[in-house]
């Protein structure tokens, strides 16, 4: 069987390379596409503001859109393999729920027991933010990583990670209910999800890790494509299963406890993006999919964000009811195509 | 003629450790299997078949006695060499999706190839030959998904022949196929052990069939030892040969 793969590859990097610069030209202050590419160039492009615009608000947007698009799709296709479960997403082991919890720590108590609104700080705010996402994501990817030493089963641990993060929504819950409303009006906007919140000075050092740590979780394509042939015959073929999915969890709770750090919990790309690569490449070598849901998940991140901006509503649209609306009638239309062939109507 | 011997084991329990108590499924089991034989182990369901075989491809560990494979105690190999030694066929359906026959053979590659798994010509020369000794050549091209479940018993068997192991354990080969396919399948098994000079080791319910190929079986009883012996033996006069033969 014949596969298109080069082609796609192509496709997917012109898409990304087209959405990104859609994303410097759009927006609700009209700037012509010469001057954007100027200010690009290093040029003035006519107007400080413009060049304001576009350097220090729409540049970071796409850089984060496109790096945390990558990351979420490439530790969601790892989440689907490792489980062997086409339902698991980045987000299954209840990592993003220990990011949110770390986040509602620090926003709801820093008001109520420091007497000092975090949501006020402004950019040290934004930092104890991320600061916090990070320790909560990581404590609970430590916990997950400790409980799937103990149990054999992936059903088990799958239904542990889903418990874990039913427990923090839960202790969420009743922070929320202890606080004042102008802290968990910060807590809800930043668990809306957004492109937008990563600043000029933040988005280098976001960029920065994940160009470390996306490379480095290509190196377990070997590790999932034998993953995919079921624990007993990856084990016969001298796979160490328990090794084997510990460095996958971890790679895969890092990649999106950093993404869930910088730009809130965003549902559905690390779901959706593997499911389209499958239906693309018709492929399950990671070998492809690894760097197709790569860009995939950077372009669809960069559409998404390019939607949520429309002129119309002007940047009100939170980034994760868009990608809900691309993701669910993606994972949809995919399951129901299984079906047909399953059944081979 | 026999070949060398390849599987010894000797005075061996199975069962499972657990926290409290050790639940013993059989013992006293000891046989020397040589290369190009093929063994067939017969029992009842619930007799331990799938934890006998799960012993000796070291999925879990012995309760007692040794097991050596190819001279060398089995506990001694580590994950790498055992997959280069012991090649399986199991009951569990990989569900594996969108990979073609010819991949998910040249997956049996994977203990020879590099960090990516990419295969090199002489691993694409044993996938072609695994894939001509077992007659699927044809549906190279095809994905898994679209076979049927004979057909896909033939891609695990040629993934394990492309692993090049001397040993393959089967469990259950023939199990959810109709009578020709498990004819052929045993067939095929029987020509792999005698042209490949591979030693066969597979557990099956469908003893009629398999008297006809085998050269030994061993009995599996629930709650006894494990009776050993060719095929001829049983059909004389045993206690559990005449429970299967009545």
């Amino acid at each position: 069987m014949k596969r298109p793969v080069a082609l796609w590859m192509v496709i997917l990097v012109l898409s990304i390379l087209v959405f990104f610069f859609l994303n410097l030209l759009l927006g609700s202050v009209t700037i012509p596409a010469s001057s954007v590419w100027d200010i690009l160039l290093g040029g003035d492009g006519d107007k400080t503001v413009w060049r304001n615009i576009v350097l220090k608000s729409r540049l970071p947007q796409a850089v984060t859109a496109l790096v945390a698009g990558a990351g979420l799709s490439v530790a969601g296709l790892q989440m689907q393999t490792v489980f062997r479960n086409p339902l698991a997403g980045p987000s299954v082991l209840g990592v993003s729920s220990g990011a949110s919890l770390g986040v509602a720590f620090v926003v709801l108590l820093s008001g109520r027991l420091g007497g000092v609104a975090l949501s006020r700080l402004g950019y040290m705010g934004e930092f104890a933010m991320t600061m916090a996402a990070i320790v909560g994501a990581l404590a609970i990817m430590a916990l997950i990583v400790y409980v799937a030493q103990k149990v054999r089963g992936n059903v088990t641990l799958l239904i542990i990670g889903v418990m874990i993060g039913y427990v923090a929504t839960a202790i969420i819950g009743v922070l929320k209910f202890f606080s004042a409303e102008e802290d968990v009006r910060a807590y809800v906007v930043w668990g809306l999800g957004s492109f937008a919140r990563v600043s000029g000075g933040q988005v280098a050092t976001f960029a920065v890790i994940m160009a470390v740590l996306l490379p480095l979780s290509m190196l377990l394509v070997k590790t999932l494509n034998l993953l995919l042939l079921g624990d007993g015959y990856a084990r016969n073929l001298g796979l160490n299963i328990r090794r084997a999915r510990l460095w996958v969890i971890i790679c895969a709770g890092v990649l999106v406890a950093i993404v869930t750090a910088y730009c809130g919990p965003i549902s559905f790309l690390g779901l959706a993006v593997p499911h389209l690569c499958r239906a693309m490449f018709r492929t399950s070598d990671h070998r492809i999919l690894m760097p197709a849901s790569l860009l995939a998940g950077s372009s669809l991140a960069l559409l998404c964000n390019l939607i949520a901006r429309l002129p119309g509503f002007e940047g009100a649209l939170p980034v994760n009811s868009v990608t809900a609306l691309i993701g669910a009638p993606v994972v949809a239309m995919v399951l129901f195509r299984r079906r047909k062939e399953e059944t081979g109507e | 003629m026999r070949g060398e011997v390849s599987i010894k084991v000797e005075n061996l329990a199975i069962g499972y450790r657990g926290k409290h108590e050790v639940k013993r499924v059989a013992e006293g089991i000891s046989d020397t299997i040589h290369s190009g034989e093929l063994t067939c182990l017969l029992g009842e369901n619930g007799a331990g078949k799938s934890t006998l075989l799960r012993t000796l491809a070291a999925f879990q560990p012995a309760l007692e006695g040794n097991i050596s494979i190819l001279g060398r105690n089995l506990a001694d190999y580590g994950e790498k060499q055992l997959a280069t030694v012991i090649g399986v066929v199991l009951t569990e359906r990989s569900s594996v999706q969108n990979m073609t026959v010819e991949e998910l053979v040249g997956m049996g590659r994977s203990p020879y190839t590099g960090f990516w798994g990419r295969l090199r010509p002489e691993d694409r020369a044993v996938v072609d030959s695994s894939l001509e000794m077992v007659g699927i050549s044809q549906f190279r091209s095809r994905l898994v998904q679209t076979l049927s479940d004979g057909e896909r018993q033939k891609v695990m068997i040629a993934k394990a022949l492309a692993q090049e192991t001397p040993i393959i354990f089967l469990d259950e080969p023939t199990a959810f196929l109709d009578y020709p396919s498990k004819v052929e399948i045993l067939h095929l098994l029987h020509r792999l052990s005698r042209e490949a000079d591979k030693t066969i080791f597979l557990s099956t319910h469908d003893l009629e069939l398999v008297l006809r190929v085998t050269d030994r079986i061993w009995l599996m009883a629930k709650g006894k030892s494990v009776q050993i012996g060719r095929p001829e033996d049983f059909v004389i006069e045993t206690e559990t040969g005449r429970f299967y033969f009545k």
